[in-house]
């Protein structure tokens, strides 16, 4: 038996360091995949406390997590490219200007 | 007992590869640790009970999503990220507010009163059990989700289109 609070920590120390890399990377790809780091640290709780409370609808709402992050990683990659087209740089410092 | 030793086992795996996609500056070798982090952090859903979610987890996510990931770094040849100057803004706000936010997080946890443990064993996630959910409660969001998914295809073709 494991107490549902060792989860929640480990979801939360997840999720601050998905937070940490967000913040610190300097690759436009690196910062998408701590976006997906963050997203699975959410995952991690939702699918905790639909154990906790023996609901199944928490593990239904990790699934809507995951078609959203299948699409926003659809979406963002294409936009990744995009920008790597005009730009020839992956680096979010030098993406400063909205116009291609 | 053995429970919580695969806990702390997988848990360990998961942070492991969560620090070490953040230290790591190519980002190939971030990709292949996010992977590591989201294999750990199936074998907890498995602990949990969610047998169908840990599948899934292993399917989208360390497959297909990941896949996808690791295409687009090949495709624009990805070198290693350049070092920059970090900003004075990030150490003056970033780590006072850090440390509270850790704190705050610590403390609530601790207070929360949340003893109660997680049932071992129970494998009730089934395939079956959420089905019926998911096609009957949640009938109206899975359709919208077919509507996202069709939206976010063709704004994936038509952003990644080469300009003629």
């Amino acid at each position: 038996m494991v107490p549902i609070s060792y989860y929640l920590v480990l979801s939360a120390i997840l999720f601050a360091l998905g937070v940490l890399g967000f913040l610190i990377k300097r690759n436009i790809i690196t910062i998408f995949m701590s976006i997906e780091l963050m997203l699975n640290a959410v995952n991690l709780s939702f699918v905790a406390f639909a154990a906790y409370w023996h609901a199944l609808s928490g593990q239904v709402f990790v699934f809507f997590v995951m078609v959203v992050a299948a699409a926003e990683a659809a979406v963002g990659l294409a936009i990744i490219i995009a920008v790597f087209r005009t730009r020839q740089t992956l680096n979010p410092d030098r993406v400063n200007l909205l116009k291609l | 007992m053995l429970h919580l030793a695969l806990f702390l086992i997988f848990g360990v795996i998961a942070v492991a590869g969560a620090i070490n996609l953040v230290a790591q500056t190519h980002p190939i070798n971030s990709a292949l640790s996010l992977v590591v982090v989201m294999a750990a952090l199936a074998a907890e859903y498995l602990l949990l009970g969610a047998e169908f979610l840990a599948a899934i987890q292993v399917i989208v996510y360390a497959g297909a999503i990941m896949v996808l990931f690791v295409f687009t770094i090949m495709l624009l040849n990805a070198g290693a990220e350049e070092h920059t100057r970090g900003s004075k803004v990030a150490l003056i706000i970033g780590v006072p507010g850090l440390i509270i936010g850790s704190i705050t997080v610590a403390w609530a946890l601790i207070h929360a009163h949340i003893g109660a443990e997680v049932p071992v064993g129970s494998l009730y996630g089934s395939a079956q059990g959420i089905g019926h959910l998911l096609f009957r409660d949640f009938l109206l969001p899975f359709e919208i989700t077919s509507v996202l998914i069709l939206i976010a295809i063709m704004g994936a073709v038509v952003l990644a289109r080469r300009e003629s």
